[in-house]
């Protein structure tokens, strides 16, 4: 990128004339995002056999984006309700109540005690970045450690907030499982006071999750070192089908007394992709200060969007505050888990009976939608080039586009590719 | 294990101290950030051990947050609530209101949501960049279909949130790709421009605009300060209906700002809101953007389907860049998507597909108009009313006829701050306190109560 000042600009255009000045020449073509790019390559593949393992949403048996019904419930319930100038302030404030309950447990003291600052956010992108200009606002000279791997958006979140990233230990390649020792000891070494993000569950791209006995490790070396969690929760209900499961790791800090800060979303457990629904809430000391916070993020939004699209919103509180819906949501949510862990097992299988020399434990043992498969780049690209089967480079696979159709071609395609190890 | 774990606590645990030079955070200003983050937090622990752990872990580290400052325009509604008074009026927030002081949902909008029910679509993300139906009526929408800018390919367009999200994008691509470059903004403008721009990273200046004596255009002002400007400057322009005046440009003048953008190689950066608003009729208001195209130039324009599709909650509108080749609009465009990625990822779909659905079909297009130009007249109406209201019970002989001549949803009064405050205190009439009133949310009914109020307001108080 060239560095532009005001002198280039005036020595570059000075000799030309006035019309079809090209002011962007110097904008080079931003590499493709890796992820959204998996998809349009698999959108422009004519095969029939393709197959999307790419973008983590969710698919049915059939390999069909879902609605849930609890959703379009929720949609004829709320049509024709009178208009919303801007999200009111009701449906912001049930919004955000409801969504905290489902990460703190609804019983927990603080919301009780409106000890936390809680806005909508646009899905966890948007409640992610939210948190990171907070943090450069107020501590300026922080970082953000983030997991190895981690989301790859994660990394462009905090830059383009200008706060610094770091990475800890977190995936062990060889085990496919946690490495614990390395990241405890990345915890310890990082400076005292410092940022940390963690996935509460079904972590992305790994599905690599500490147990609980871990978590507590964690939480209490966190209080130790005095860290920031802040908790990118995008998959509650995902990974075990069970939502207060789901935020186990979430509870344990609670327990500990930590001021945490949670992004959540609900694209893939709602469905609602689309809509840019979520929030951020950051737990505070008492309620004043939740107030004085809250106004702040709500400072950082207006420059950047005003306020967040109220149809997601409305769904949202619709669907969490009617019994009825909440349940008839949760157990859709189990559909959807226990399909994956459907899939999980089959797949697994497959390999086994294609006689595979590759151990595919970590098939099974991942949870979440997605499984680090451990494929190179070149194995990936000879399933895209040969197979039309598409993820992302680094081997991630999202289960959900995994079907009882499909789940024989692609057992051989990896079969294929892997079975000269 | 437990033992151990007291003496690492004991050692290393700070303590935070409980602060007592909050922090300012009102303007962006980093120095004040900074001076925090030099204190240092932390202080013996010896002998507290555990006590101390309970009581750091429970002192957030956000203990120095102080309060925002209220938005000047959001808190105008708040504080309208909260009024019990019977008398009250809310011109604060530019947001369409019908006679009866009621929020309106246009009949085009029901019928595209009842379409999108009955399809039952499906939910799924966007691509960065948004709806691929969207994009293509909001640009024909600005630039007319067949504009050879479209033809062409030379245009880069991309789903923002609404008015706000769109300048963001195109704030945060200045500031990427020309450092130090300078937005001019008009005096006054709209209130978040500065904040957008603020939290964006990039200077700005303004263009004398505004002309307190005429309650007019300052026209010459504004010429010669765009002229002032370092070349390769971005000149923020409200393509109609200028939010806060309703002050527009005559096509004349127009044709002249144009001359003085490229003779100063800046490019020009329309605001455009409120196309339909001004004048009732979507082609007459994109004039001014169509004009500055036809001269080959290149240019930006951030639009809103906030007031003319009523579509305020649902945060759709989209950043167009005008580039001199297609080339260099795939590039812009893919710099924007890299910007929109790390701020939300992809749009959202429900506004985007209701004015796909609206602009995209005819019959609905065509009854959008009409709808488009009940609105606008109701505005007319009024303004015509208050006029009236005006001259016949002023009898100090002030000209009014400014209230006619501005256009779109605002007026600019011309009451100073003290004198607006007069309006909320003693008339409980809300205004922002620039003088701004919002005629959208005026009824005939009261056009003569404002009336008096104005007059009041405007020689009772100084």
């Amino acid at each position: 990128m060239i560095k532009w000042t005001h002198d280039t600009v005036r020595r570059r255009f000075m000799s030309t004339s006035a019309a079809a000045i090209d002011w962007w020449n110097h904008v080079g073509h931003a590499p493709k995002d890796p992820i959204m790019s998996v998809t349009e390559a698999f959108l422009s593949d004519t095969s029939p056999n393709k197959i999307n393992l790419g973008v983590g949403a969710y698919r049915d048996d059939d390999g069909r984006p879902v609605v849930l019904q609890c959703v379009r419930d929720g949609e004829a319930k709320i049509a024709g309700t009178g208009f919303l100038e801007s999200v009111s302030a009701s449906v912001s404030s049930k919004l955000v109540e409801e969504s905290v309950k489902l990460i703190y447990g609804k019983d927990a003291d603080f919301i009780k005690e409106g000890r936390f600052a809680g806005v909508q956010a646009l899905s966890g992108t948007g409640a992610c970045r939210l948190f990171a200009e907070f943090q450069r606002r107020f501590y300026p000279q922080s970082k953000i450690y983030l997991p190895i791997p981690t989301w790859s958006n994660h990394h462009n979140i905090w830059r383009d907030a200008q706060v610094p990233g770091r990475t800890f230990h977190y995936y062990h390649p060889d085990s496919k499982g946690l490495h614990f020792a390395a990241l405890m000891d990345d915890i310890k070494n990082a400076p005292d006071r410092s940022f940390f993000l963690l996935h509460p569950c079904a972590h992305n791209p790994t599905g690599v999750d500490p147990t609980e006995e871990q978590w507590r490790d964690i939480s209490n070396l966190f209080k130790v070192k005095n860290h920031f969690p802040f908790f990118d929760m995008a998959y509650q209900g995902f990974a075990s089908g069970d939502l207060d499961k789901d935020a186990k790791a979430m509870r344990i800090f609670l327990e500990d007394g930590h001021l945490i800060g949670c992004a959540q979303s609900f694209a893939k457990n709602m469905g609602l992709y689309g809509h840019r629904v979520g929030c951020l809430s950051v737990l505070c000391a008492d309620a004043k200060q939740a107030v004085a916070i809250k106004s702040q993020l709500q400072h950082i939004t207006r420059a950047m969007y005003s306020s967040p699209p109220v149809h997601g919103i409305l769904l949202v509180s619709t669907i969490l505050s009617d019994p009825h819906l909440k349940e008839l949501w949760k157990k859709e949510l189990k559909v959807m888990a226990n399909r994956i862990h459907r899939m999980r097992s089959t797949l697994r299988e497959s390999l086994k009976k294609l006689g595979s020399p590759l151990n595919w434990d970590h098939m099974t043992n991942q949870v979440g939608m997605f499984c680090f498969s451990g494929l190179s780049p070149d194995q990936v690209n000879r399933l895209m080039k040969e197979f039309h089967i598409y993820m992302t480079y680094d081997g991630r696979m999202s289960m959900a586009g995994v079907t009882t159709s499909n789940v024989s071609y692609l057992a051989n395609a990896i079969h294929e590719v892997t079975k000269f190890g | 294990m437990a033992s151990t774990m007291l003496s690492l606590v004991s050692a290393a645990l700070p303590l935070q101290e409980n602060h007592k030079g909050k922090m300012n955070l009102g303007s962006s200003d980093c120095s004040t950030f900074l001076r925090k983050e030099k204190r240092n937090p932390f202080m013996k622990t010896k002998s507290f051990g555990r006590i101390n752990m309970a009581i750091a872990v429970n002192t957030s580290r956000f203990e120095g947050v102080t309060m925002a400052p209220p938005d000047p325009i959001l808190g105008v509604s708040e504080a309208f609530r909260a009024d019990n008074s019977l008398m009250k009026l809310n011109l604060g927030v530019g947001a369409y209101r019908t006679e009866e002081l009621q929020p309106y949902v246009l009949n085009v909008v029901k019928k595209a949501e009842n379409l999108m029910l009955e399809r039952g679509e499906n939910k799924e993300y966007l691509p960065i960049e948004g709806l691929a139906a969207f994009n293509k009526v909001t640009a024909e929408l600005l630039f007319g279909a067949g504009n050879p800018v479209i033809e062409q390919q030379r245009l880069a367009t991309v789903q923002g949130l609404s008015g706000t999200g769109s300048l963001r994008l195109a704030a945060a691509l200045i500031e990427r790709y020309f450092p130090g470059a300078k937005v001019l903004i008009s005096s006054p403008t709209w209130g978040n421009h500065k904040n957008i721009f603020n939290d964006a990273r990039v200077p700005w200046s303004e263009y004398r605009y505004y002309d307190p004596k005429t309650v007019g255009l300052d026209f010459d002002g504004m010429i010669s300060d765009i002229k002032a400007a370092p070349e390769g400057s971005f000149v923020l322009l409200h393509g109609c209906a200028h939010n806060p005046t309703g002050i527009d440009p005559t096509p004349e003048q127009w044709e002249k700002i144009a001359d003085v953008i490229q003779e100063k190689n800046h490019i020009p950066f329309f605001d455009v809101a409120y196309q339909g608003f001004a004048s009732g009729s979507l082609d007459a208001d994109a004039s001014s953007v169509r004009l500055f195209a036809a001269r080959g130039m290149e240019l930006l324009v951030a639009q809103s389907y906030s007031k003319n599709l009523g579509l305020y909650a649902e945060r759709i509108g989209a950043i167009n860049v005008v580039c001199s080749s297609a080339d260099a609009a795939a590039r812009v465009k893919s710099q924007l998507k890299r910007i929109a990625r790390p701020m939300y990822s992809n749009p959202p779909i429900h506004g985007a597909r209701i004015v796909a659905n609206v602009v995209g079909d005819p019959a609905l297009f065509n009854e959008w108009k009409e709808e488009m130009e009940l609105m606008a007249g109701r505005i007319k109406n009024v303004r015509q009313k208050l006029f009236d209201s005006l001259s016949a019970k002023d009898k100090c002989g002030k000209d009014w006829s400014f209230i006619l001549k501005q256009i779109g949803m605002f007026s600019f009064t011309g009451l100073s701050k003290v004198q607006s405050e007069n309006m909320t205190n003693k008339w409980h009439v809300y205004m922002t306190k620039d003088g701004r009133i919002s005629l959208a949310g005026l009824s005939l009914a009261k056009c003569e109560y404002l009336a008096d109020a104005i007059i009041d307001s405007f020689h009772c108080v100084s």
